[in-house]
């Protein structure tokens, strides 16, 4: 033999007292290679990270029309409902679509072949999930103050708000989107599947129309689902006291929302938990 | 430690109504390069991917590395490297980024550099795996499979879009793994590829092994009838013989010198092989 191969520790093998990386650090190295995947790939990058913020520029732009409430315009109620859209779009729509090509690119296949502690993965996906929703959130926010005038929360029990609908809708919205990421039967499937559904839940539950304005029964149908009380939490931070008035209910609801997040969390473990699966299915 | 890198006994796997493994026996020392032929369809892909744990069998006793592959934990999978047949992943980072990025999966990995210029792409290490062609993004999968320095690596397919120069280096790669000791287990449509690597072949047919052995003597090759041809004025001459020392001798006598023209061939590997899989269906 005239070639050699690069390092490989010679002598005896030692008698398995092999040293595998933690599940902790590969998350972590998980975490910022799907971030880098993540702001590489145009498609993804465009349609989940910046159409929220384009969305909110553009119709934010053309409903300057007071709501017939002193000091409050259309596009306040937007920039909160964009924030709750925000959230649900870098977790929900991002895993949904990104575990669809992963399942169809051979990724969790190689993964699954690879000596990997199930949860690196997940914890990668949390990672990049929770990066990407918080400069969303972020970028939403800062559109919102320095284009609509939004006020940022002055009262600690407003942050407290903003931080427990965050942190309950990306939860819950991060487990459906890995539950929902195994569903579509082709990477082109994912829009019909993943897309369109996520676009009629936003207009159902007051993203881009006041939920006041949105039919009954479709209210009825939106309050199923979490995005419905994340925007109505977003409201309860970023509006001023006073618009409480444009809730049909007249009030927050705050425990209600907190209540039906809570359940989606669970919910969603539930769904995620019984439908991933990183094998190919045999048929 | 067994000796024995991959036992199966009886191995069976069903898809629906449609048998693809139907009691498949299989031993496979650990140091020998074992390729699996047969045709599409024949089960060679869903053998391996039960052996790699990536599928479930429906019934048969299987034990790779010692363990059963449907239980076998993070350490057993730390001890192979797979090569899967038609990978997409990866496209957005550099060979670099990802050959880098599994190396750390392992707790002995190979020098990813190191790894990158024993696949040939040296000169591509920082483009995008989506940018690679064909053959230059099935090097990095070898480079995925070996970078983990396996004890046993599995091969599905591996020179699938190369180019002839690529197979020689690709090649030549396998034999440097295996003088290392390195168990290999490659699926190939290629008989010269299994001819050049394999010290052993089993053909599988319809869910069954039909045959294993040497390349040189299997299913009876060597022993096969061979055939002597030569030239003469009147046009090329050919004889059927088993034994063809004889008739060489005999030309000798006839010729003055120089047999014109002489060969002496025995049946390839792939007639060997056409004849095998002509049988079963």
């Amino acid at each position: 033999m005239t070639a050699t191969l690069p390092t490989r520790p010679t002598g005896i093998r030692p008698v398995e007292t092999v040293r595998l990386p933690s599940a902790g650090r590969l998350a972590l190295k998980r975490g910022a290679l799907e971030l880098k995947g993540f702001f590489r790939t145009k498609s993804q990058f465009i349609v989940i990270f910046s159409l929220p913020a384009i969305m909110l520029m553009l119709l934010g732009a053309m409903t300057k029309s007071r709501m017939g409430v002193p000091g409050v315009t259309g596009a306040q109620l937007l920039t909160a409902g964009m924030i709750g859209a925000g959230i649900m779009s870098t977790s929900f729509q991002n895993l949904g679509i990104n575990i669809t090509l992963e399942r169809h690119d051979g990724t969790l296949k190689r993964l699954y072949g690879m000596p990997m502690p199930r949860m690196a993965y997940f914890g990668g996906k949390i990672i990049q999930v929770l990066v990407c929703m918080l400069a969303e959130v972020a970028l939403l926010v800062a559109v919102g103050v320095l284009m609509f005038g939004v006020q940022l929360p002055t009262t600690f029990d407003r942050w407290l708000t903003f931080g427990w609908v965050l942190l309950l809708g990306g939860i819950a919205c991060t487990f459906l989107g890995i539950a929902v990421g195994s569903l579509p039967k082709s990477t082109r499937g994912a829009n019909a599947v993943i897309t369109l559904p996520f676009l009629i839940v936003q207009f159902c539950s007051g993203v881009y129309i006041p939920f006041a304005d949105v039919p009954g029964f479709l209210q009825i149908f939106a309050s199923i689902f979490p995005l419905k009380w994340m925007t109505q939490g977003m409201r309860s931070v970023f509006m001023p006291e006073h618009a409480v008035a444009l809730e049909p209910t007249g009030t927050w609801q705050l425990p209600m929302v907190a209540l039906v997040l809570g359940i989606w969390c669970l919910l969603g473990l539930l769904l995620c938990l019984r439908s991933f699966r990183w094998t190919a299915r045999d048929s | 430690m067994s000796d024995s890198a991959v036992r199966v006994r009886e191995l069976r796997k069903k898809y629906g109504d449609v048998t693809a493994v139907d009691g498949i026996d299989l031993e496979i020392a650990r140091g020998e390069v074992f390729a699996l032929l047969g045709p599409n369809g024949a089960g060679k892909t869903t053998t391996v991917e039960i052996l790699e744990g990536h599928r479930r069998r429906d019934g048969g006793e299987v034990s790779v590395l010692g363990e059963d592959p449907g239980r076998a934990g993070r350490v057993w999978r730390s001890k192979l490297g797979i090569v899967l047949q038609s990978a997409t992943d990866a496209a957005e980072f550099t060979v670099r980024e990802t050959v880098n990025h599994f190396a750390s999966y392992f707790p002995r990995p190979r020098d990813p550099e190191s790894v990158i210029e024993l696949v040939g792409l040296s000169a591509k290490a920082d483009a995008r795996v989506r940018s690679l062609s064909g053959g230059q993004r099935r090097r990095v999968d070898v480079a995925l499979g070996v970078v983990g320095s396996p004890e046993l690596l599995f091969l599905d397919e591996p020179t699938t879009g190369f180019d002839p120069e690529a197979r020689r280096q690709f090649w030549s790669l396998i034999s440097l793994l295996a003088d290392e000791g390195t168990t290999i287990v490659l699926t190939t449509h290629y008989l010269d590829e299994a001819e050049a690597l394999a010290s052993r072949v089993g053909v599988i047919a319809g869910g069954r092994v039909v045959a294993v052995g040497e390349p040189a003597t299997l299913a009876g090759r060597a022993e096969a009838e061979a055939t002597v041809s030569w030239s003469t004025p009147g046009g090329e001459r050919r004889v059927k013989t088993p034994a063809p020392t004889r008739v060489v001798a005999e030309l000798m006598a006839q010729f003055d010198g120089e047999i014109p023209d002489l060969t002496v061939t025995r049946p390839t590997l792939e007639d060997t092989y056409l004849g095998l899989i002509g049988e079963q269906s």
